[in-house]
């Protein structure tokens, strides 16, 4: 009988059937995805061909196209100007087209940046505060407040869109940076007292009562001691807040036009000549995927790491 | 360092008074321990005493200054936790100049005290370690290092040997022991061993109830305990008891059980009922052939250098502690009898000693 291999040890077939389980996973979802890069990728023309085309001479049109505005001109006129000083000018009149200006989609982008990361800062930082209370006060009616704070979630929250629509529109929030950071805060944070509370209850209290008795107040104690231990928990949360207010797209559509628009509602706006200009919707898309992914990545090794490093012997 | 004195403290949790009425004073560099068992209020004193709880009524006095109401922060005293609560995210130097940090001190001082404090624990070559990295025993010292770079006015320590296993806590034992003594702090000292309250305390509080029993030097406590709780707990086996069905007198000194008079240490203090009991430690007792309480030996256990017979009577099983020559069998019959006159009659009603010529 083989004893070299522990009993907790799963088989080797038990791997290699989970490690295909997993790639077979991985590439289904991957599939959109990588449809979407390679759209970005594309021509108007062969972003649209039937059959799909999977080989096709990569161009950077469609990113040109997302961030310019640009109007068609005669073949005399484009010969009268001076030619091209840059390669996006050259795609561009290639097309027999000159640049006009730039296009809305940087400033959507920033307010995206803007409002996503406000509100993922504010949900986390209420949320942890919340948290701590809960977790460590006796707070009258304790398990009423928790469930209320839950009971926030168990509709979708835009079934309120309406009344809230005419809040907004009475308050002055309408289209403003602040009043989608507070919407997408108040969205969040039920989910961020949840999670953090849970990671606050694995936090032992004697933490905080050494820093206090090492001469700290509570709030400095929270700060200096809880929190960096709640980093786990902490990362987790501001995932899961930066993926919900980042993509969200009905409040968006709903309560922003000019000033505050987001990216979601902007991008499947863009429209070419003749139709929505896929490249471009691809290019932007591609572009929106990035900060998401590179925040989570960052973020990836405090989610790998264990809540409390041995400190305490439990 | 100072004293600290705890007047009427008492402390409720809703319907459960955890510490009642509670008087005790520690002196000034003085090693002392609150012994009892779990859930009788000892670690709920301490932490009164930190600053961690709040008293429900009563006072605490830090030197002489009352700080019953004062906040954790600022008392000035240092608490060893039980599970040590070093901060993980900083490592070994850092969790030391933490709490100087605080007060304002210069960061060459910081370093003078922190490397003081270390060279005093023999950690200061694991000063840039983490936490994570470190044995049971180099955190507990870490630890106490953390609560004496401060030079506070008291030490708290709440089970801090609890988690350490035996060998390992008997060292630690001998270096807190050291320790104090060659920085003198006062220290208040939470266990339920009462072998390591034995051997570190300068005086010993044994608690049940949430109320204070006694509170004197170990060899009293365990001589001339003050309550049959504190005769049972202290001692390993504790105290035996005989249940008598008769008063004490003022003046007595002979018993009679079972047709057998014993003396008993002449009594100063009349019994309020009928039903009182004669205790005894093991020690104190030998197996005879006649003139003693009759019965069989039910068991036998051998200490190395002493045995342990535990004899079946009329009156419940009694434990003999005999020279290792002994040699009885079980179902024997024997006897058993006081050797000397170390007795203490407890008074079934207050189920406290009455005063007599050895209780004194």
């Amino acid at each position: 009988m083989d004893t070299s291999r522990s009993y907790l040890e799963p088989s080797s077939f038990s791997k290699k059937l989970a490690a295909t389980i997993i790639i077979v996973y991985t590439v289904i979802t991957l599939i959109p995805i990588s449809w979407m890069v390679m759209t970005s990728f594309k021509n108007v023309n062969s972003a649209i061909s039937y059959p799909p085309e999977v080989l096709f001479e990569p161009s950077l049109e469609g990113y040109v196209n997302l961030f310019t505005n640009r109007s068609r001109q005669s073949q005399e006129y484009l010969d009268s100007l001076p030619a091209p000083e840059t390669w996006y000018e050259e795609l561009v009149r290639s097309r027999e087209m000159v640049i006009t200006g730039p296009s809305k989609f940087l400033g959507r982008y920033s307010n995206s940046m803007i409002i996503g990361f406000g509100s993922t800062f504010a949900s986390v930082f209420l949320g942890a505060l919340a948290a701590y209370a809960f977790s460590r006060f006796r707070v009258p009616l304790k398990d009423d407040l928790l469930f209320f704070i839950l009971s926030t979630r168990m509709f979708p929250p835009i079934a309120v869109a309406v009344p809230i629509f005419i809040m907004y529109r009475k308050l002055g929030l309408g289209d403003t940076h602040l009043g989608m950071i507070i919407l997408y805060t108040v969205v969040n944070l039920s989910l961020a007292v949840w999670l953090l509370k849970g990671f606050m209850d694995e936090i032992p209290k004697e933490y905080e009562e050494a820093a206090m008795i090492d001469g700290y107040s509570r709030l400095q104690a929270f700060f200096k001691v809880v929190l960096p231990q709640a980093m786990t928990g902490i990362a987790a949360t501001a995932i899961f807040c930066m993926i919900f207010s980042w993509n969200e797209y009905a409040f968006a559509v709903l309560l922003t036009q000019f000033n505050a628009q987001t990216a979601p509602p902007f991008i499947p706006t863009i429209i070419g000549e003749g139709g929505l200009d896929w490249p471009a919707i691809g290019a932007g898309t591609t572009l929106f995927l990035l900060p998401v992914m590179i925040f989570t990545i960052i973020l990836r090794k405090h989610l790998l790491r264990g809540i409390t490093f041995g400190a305490v012997r439990k | 360092m100072s004293k600290i004195k705890i007047v009427n403290l008492q402390k409720s949790f809703g319907d459960f008074t955890a510490v009642k009425n509670s008087n005790l004073t520690i002196n000034d560099k003085e090693f002392f321990v609150l012994l009892g068992p779990s859930g009788c209020g000892k670690t709920t004193t301490l932490r009164m005493i930190a600053g961690l709880e709040l008293p429900t009524s009563g006072e605490i006095y830090l030197g002489d200054e009352e700080v019953g109401m004062l906040r954790a922060s600022e008392r000035d005293i240092a608490f060893v936790f039980q599970l040590f609560a070093l901060y993980p995210h900083m490592n070994v130097k850092n969790n030391l100049s933490f709490p100087l940090k605080m007060q304002g001190y210069t960061r060459s001082e910081i370093k003078t005290r922190v490397e003081e404090a270390a060279k005093l624990l023999r950690i200061d070559h694991i000063l840039n370690s983490n936490i994570s990295s470190l044995s049971g025993g180099d955190r507990q010292r870490v630890a106490l290092g953390r609560a004496l770079v401060r030079r506070p006015k008291a030490f708290l320590m709440d089970e801090p040997l609890g988690t350490l296993d035996a060998e390992f806590r008997e060292l630690m034992c001998l270096e807190l022991k050291k320790l104090h003594i060659d920085i003198g702090a006062t220290t208040v000292y939470v266990t339920h061993d009462q072998l390591e309250a034995m051997s570190l305390a300068d005086r010993i509080a044994v608690m049940d109830g949430g109320e204070i029993l006694q509170a004197d030097e170990p060899s009293v406590i365990y001589n001339k305990p003050a309550t049959k709780f504190v005769a049972s707990f202290i001692g390993s086996p504790g105290m035996n008891f005989i249940s008598i069905d008769q008063g004490i007198s003022n003046e007595q000194s002979t018993l009679n059980i079972e047709g057998t008079n014993f003396n008993i240490p002449k009594q100063y203090e009349i019994s309020k009922g009928k039903k009182n009991s004669f205790g005894i430690r093991p020690e104190n007792l030998s197996l005879t052939n006649e003139g003693g309480l009759k019965g069989s030996v039910f068991g036998v256990e051998y200490l190395g250098s002493r045995k342990i017979v535990t004899v079946k009577t009329n009156f419940g099983e009694i434990k003999v502690k005999t020279d290792i020559s002994t040699s009885v069998k079980i179902n024997e019959n024997v006897q058993v009898k006081p050797s000397n006159d170390n007795i203490i009659i407890f008074d079934g009603e207050t189920d406290k000693s009455l005063k007599s010529e050895f209780m004194n």
